[in-house]
């Protein structure tokens, strides 16, 4: 829209609100995927696991995409989250799900925040390290404690309560999926509504030129703890997600290679932007699920090659490729608010 | 003590070399104190010293009598000292109006506020609004800041600073590297800060320098060599004789 001299501080006001803004597109995106509830009904498994993906990947986008912070031990948070949900309902302590699911993320958020301050000093490969080391750590942890944790061979014997009282877990996954999808949904939300506020604006800065972001008032470590925080409270209720819809934890969630998967997802989908962490683990996993038909052996090769491509391609190129999609969406959209507010007035 | 800003034997070395040594400083409030010097005499590690970015090895920093030496550099801008850099630092993928936005929305104590969408007060962007037109920058509001002229950049740097609304503010070589062209609007800006706002400018261009300030501070490899008016300094034959002996690369 061509800016309004005359309307100089209404103009402000809209360049603010710019990137809160919902686009068509978004409203699509997420319209297709509550749709898949009722359209793909023999597919709620694998839609499962790639909304627990995607809430994973979400959380890490929070640390990285607008912190800055890069990590390599991301599955810290996921596997303390999946073993926290499944301990909750294996000892029948809190047996609602959603309650038990809350629960595991709370104390995962404190697990963040304690080991925030880790990561607060040093360069990204002190970082890359400090993280990979936590994520070690706490595999061990878990490995040592056998009697606690089922050690190597996972915690078994979860039963899960059904949601809220009333929706049972189903053999199709159905109730997984929809419980899954909604978690993603309300986090995504709140998520959405972080990185759009003033503190959410202070982190791109941070991560942008941390040296000016201290050099205008933000206390630029308190910021990082924060998002930090955060970000691993997301990525617990994603390995509670894990545990709850799967009735299993196993040492896996704690893996170096499911925090570099994670990465991977991120990157594949694109980096800061919230969607990127969705988009990629749609992508990641149905890749995933089509080569493994395909050559089961050697999934990985086409997995890598893909991401060699992605990275030599460049995020920017790529997004230009889409752009006029983009843009059509945005045209139809800027219509339907036109019509919207001035009926009958559509043309420009 | 109407001191804005003063400094008590402010020392910084670096391994055994002192880029500071021994600087005492006044700065009434309301000034427009300029730093000279030749390339190499320690004027940004003075102003990294002021704005926290690098802590003394010795000696301290009094804002309108307080001591600010172990403050961090958050802290310092929330006490009313900004700063600007002589090579941008800004957020490059930020627009002109957020990047303002943040600063002001940091001001008032905001920025911790993750609830609220940003650009919903009225405040806030009415401030916005006066701070573009103030810096010339309204023209380019929406625009990121990697994508915008030098000059403009320049300009933004300096809104930027002064969106934290410092009673102090220290200005490191704000038109350096600026083309001929759009140096003036930036000099112009600069000249019609608000007077309540003390300035001191780091520079090393003389022309700037003797068209804004009212008081001069020379310094030399990391030591205050003399003070005193633009008159003084120009008439001094020592000063004279440190930039000519420096050459003429300016």
């Amino acid at each position: 829209m061509p800016a309004r001299p005359s309307l100089p501080s209404l103009d402000v006001a809209g360049q603010l609100a710019r990137r809160a803004r919902w686009t068509p597109l978004e409203i699509v995106f997420w319209l297709v995927a509550f749709a898949t509830i009722y359209f793909l009904p023999g597919r709620h498994l694998i839609l499962t696991e790639i909304v627990i993906w995607a809430l994973f990947a979400l959380s890490l986008d929070l640390i990285l995409g607008f912190g800055g912070i890069l990590s390599l031990g991301h599955a810290a948070f996921f596997g303390f989250g999946a073993y926290a949900a499944g301990l909750l309902a294996k000892h029948g302590i809190i047996t609602e799900p959603v309650l038990a699911l809350f629960a595991a993320g709370l104390v995962t958020t404190l697990l963040g925040f304690i080991t925030s301050f880790l990561v607060l000093r040093g360069s990204d490969l002190t970082r890359l390290m400090v993280t990979l080391g936590v994520a070690l750590v706490l595999r061990e942890i878990a490995n040592r404690y056998a009697e606690l944790t089922g050690g190597a061979d996972g915690l078994q014997g979860i039963t899960m309560a059904p949601v809220l009282g009333m929706f049972r877990f189903d053999l199709f996954g159905r109730t997984a999926y929809v419980y899954s999808l909604l978690v993603l949904f309300v986090l995504f939300l709140l998520a959405r509504r972080i990185v759009n506020s003033p503190f959410g604006l202070s982190l791109l800065a941070v991560k942008g030129n941390a040296l000016r972001a201290s050099a205008i008032g933000i206390p630029v470590n308190w910021r990082l703890v924060a998002i930090y925080t955060v970000a691993a409270g997301y990525a617990g209720v994603a390995g509670g997600l894990l545990t709850q819809t799967t009735a299993f934890a196993s040492l896996e969630v704690f893996s170096f290679d499911r925090s570099a998967d994670v990465l991977l997802v991120l990157i594949i989908g694109g980096i800061g932007y919230l969607y990127g962490g969705l988009i990629g683990a749609i992508i990641f996993r149905l890749m995933q699920d089509w080569l493994a038909n395909i050559t089961p052996q050697y999934w990985q090769f086409w997995i890598g090659l893909v991401l060699v491509l992605i990275v030599l391609i460049g995020r920017d190129r790529m997004a230009a490729w889409f752009q006029p999609i983009i843009r059509l969406f945005d045209t139809l959209g800027g219509r339907m608010r036109r019509m919207g507010a001035a009926p009958g007035g559509g043309e420009r | 003590m109407a001191y804005a800003l003063e400094t008590i034997g402010l020392e910084k070395s670096f391994g055994g070399i002192k880029a500071t040594n021994q600087v005492s400083l006044r700065i009434r409030k309301g000034a427009r104190h300029a730093l000279i010097g030749p390339n190499g005499a320690g004027k940004t590690t003075v102003i990294n010293l002021l704005s926290g970015a690098t802590r003394p090895t010795a000696g301290k920093i009094l804002l309108d009598g307080q001591d600010i030496t172990d403050r961090e550099p958050h802290d310092r801008v929330r006490l009313g000292i900004a700063r600007t850099f002589q090579i941008n630092q800004l957020f490059g993928d930020l627009t002109a109006v957020e990047t303002l936005g943040l600063a002001i929305s940091e001001r008032g104590g905001m920025g911790h506020d993750w609830w609220r969408v940003a650009g919903r007060k009225q405040t806030i962007v009415d401030e916005i609004g006066e701070l573009l037109g103030r810096f010339g920058l309204t023209d380019v509001m929406g625009e990121r800041t990697a994508t915008l002229p030098y000059g403009k950049q320049r300009l933004l740097e300096i809104a930027l600073a002064f969106a934290c609304k410092p009673r102090v503010l220290l200005l490191d070589e704000p038109a350096a590297g600026v083309p001929d062209a759009e140096r003036d609007s930036i000099l112009t800006t600069v000249a019609a800060l608000p007077t309540d706002v003390t300035v001191l400018l780091i520079e090393h261009d003389m022309d700037i320098v003797f068209s804004f300030a009212d008081r001069i501070s020379v310094l030399v490899n990391g030591e205050l060599f003399m003070e005193g008016t633009p008159e003084q300094v120009a008439a001094d034959p020592r000063v004279k004789a440190v930039y000519l002996g420096e050459g003429d690369n300016a």
